[in-house]
């Protein structure tokens, strides 16, 4: 690694080993403690897809599914999730084929710039895990924390409530798979 | 972000034994890391509590609940003893921050967040609560979420929780553990007003860490509510925000609770307020005698005065919510 950065008077810290299953593969990673978990993906795995929008849990363009459960990345350190299971946007394809709700965003059109959309569908597809979200007044609740500026609300919307159910079978599928 | 060590204990003991006067414990991480990026708090060493066995939501001997310090917001609001037990608590939840956040976010934590006051954030302004003594921006400042009860010269702050608000009314205790072994704090003396001394939030020693809080048996299930009035419809805090709990004998009241949110350093209960009900038919009438009582001595500042006649107002709405029951 690169000259470890110090602060006046204070122990020079190493980067640390961890170990994530990212996207369904094991990664050797070695991190600094003040390096975000988004940070981790963008700047060191160069794995772009992952927006950084406001840095401080506000817009949700970061969102990924950490152990299956929607967070920023943002707002959480690499270093503390050693072991974790991490899924971002460029993990929810398989292969070439779209998940439902990449596809269904698609279809409906569901975004304009496209800076919030990676976001958005981590966050969609965390929503229908949780199996909270009945009709569209509890969509839109829960989205609350993915910010669009573009104002695509209305086809984020369709988009979600679309893929909604495909999304549930596809997560059920997992769950048998993986007890 | 500065740099800083990290160590991720396997036991409370150890945990606490790690702590040095710069260290910060670390659990969801929302609020701390976001402090940390704007240089608010600079702390040398952070200590990772995330893997401490404090996960757990147990019943306690007495039909209460003990809800360990590292479940998460979400767990929490939708742990089914809390959905039946504790709505109030549930909704008060819900009604905060985002689903991402929810999700981080630890109960612990939660108590221990900080004002989202601009000036405490914004460190090339003046602000008592950050640098003690260096002088208060929003007195004479942007102050439209600011405090209307408790306030003083020094900070004019409010506590941003809606969890602790539901906490207050419920009469929750906050179970800690230090160098000098475990002690239990009533949540009305947990947080602090500011007083000349806003640089401290609570009542928790250094190095003490939250273990748990408990819920009594009483969970207000069929007349409480939360009311929680903000700038949007969502993921926004509160402008004002009530938590309204009755005890009910047919339309009389038997007990009630009522805390408020978003217009104190702490959340805002005063027992004259809550006494005044008890014996009285539910209505506006008594409602608006005990948003008088609870209200006493509010001010305003040159953007927030509005928020009185809202406290007011919303006090009334919430309590009418909480008679009506469990039905809306």
């Amino acid at each position: 690694m690169s000259a470890t950065p110090t602060r006046e008077g204070a122990t020079p810290v190493a980067a640390c080993p961890i170990s994530l299953e990212l996207n369904g593969r094991t990664r050797q990673l070695e991190v600094y403690p003040w390096t975000t978990l988004l940070d981790l993906l963008r700047e060191q795995l160069q794995l772009t897809g992952t927006k950084k929008g406001c840095d401080h849990g506000q817009c949700g363009a970061c969102t990924v599914l950490l152990n299956g459960k929607r967070i920023n990345s943002c707002l959480t350190l690499a270093i503390m999730h050693d072991g974790a299971s991490l899924t971002t946007i460029e993990g929810l394809a398989e292969g070439d084929e779209l998940h439902p709700m990449q596809a269904a965003f698609v279809e409906h059109d569901a975004f304009q710039c496209g800076y919030c959309t990676p976001g958005q569908i981590c966050s969609a597809v965390g929503m229908i895990a949780e199996g909270r979200a009945n009709g569209r007044d509890d969509i839109r609740e829960q989205m609350s924390g993915n910010l669009c500026r573009c104002g695509a609300y209305p086809n984020i919307l369709a988009a979600i409530e679309d893929a909604a159910s495909e999304t549930r079978e596809r997560l059920s599928a997992v769950q048998q798979v993986k007890p | 972000m500065n740099p800083f060590s990290y160590a991720r204990p396997a036991a409370v003991d150890e945990a606490i034994g790690l702590f040095r006067p710069d260290s910060r414990y670390i659990a969801g991480g929302t609020n701390l890391l976001d402090l940390m990026k704007e240089n608010v708090t600079r702390p040398t060493q952070l200590i990772d509590i995330t893997r401490l066995p404090l996960h757990d939501i147990e019943e306690t001997a007495d039909g209460g609940l003990r809800i360990g310090a590292l479940v998460s917001n979400a767990d929490l609001a939708w742990n089914p003893l809390v959905e039946a037990r504790y709505p109030l608590l549930s909704q008060a939840i819900l009604a905060g921050a985002s689903p991402q956040l929810r999700n981080m976010a630890t109960t612990g934590g939660n108590l221990l967040q900080r004002t989202r006051c601009y000036y405490f954030y914004d460190s090339t302004t003046p602000c008592n609560k950050r640098e003690p003594g260096s002088g208060c921006s929003a007195r004479d400042g942007l102050n439209r979420i600011h405090a209307i009860l408790g306030h003083s010269d020094s900070c004019i702050a409010v506590h941003p929780s809606d969890m602790c608000v539901a906490l207050a009314a419920l009469e929750a205790q906050v179970i800690v553990q230090g160098t000098g072994g475990e002690r239990r704090i009533a949540f009305a003396d947990f947080h602090r007003l500011p007083g000349d001394a806003p640089e401290r939030d609570n009542t928790l020693a250094d190095g003490e860490l939250i273990t748990a809080i408990e819920l009594p048996a009483q969970g207000f299930a069929s007349n409480s509510a939360y009311l929680k009035v903000r700038d949007r419809a969502s993921y926004a805090f509160a402008l004002v925000s009530v938590a309204a709990a009755l005890e009910l004998d047919g339309d009389r009241i038997v007990s009630a609770r009522l805390a408020l949110g978003g217009v104190a350093h702490k959340p805002w209960r005063k027992p004259e307020a809550e006494t005044v009900l008890v014996g009285k038919v539910a209505n506006e009438a008594a409602f608006d005698e005990a948003a008088s009582l609870l209200l006493a001595g509010a001010s305003g500042f040159e953007h927030n005065a509005f928020k009185i006649d809202l406290a007011r107002r919303s006090i009334a709405r919430a309590l009418g919510e909480a008679a009506k029951g469990a039905s809306r």
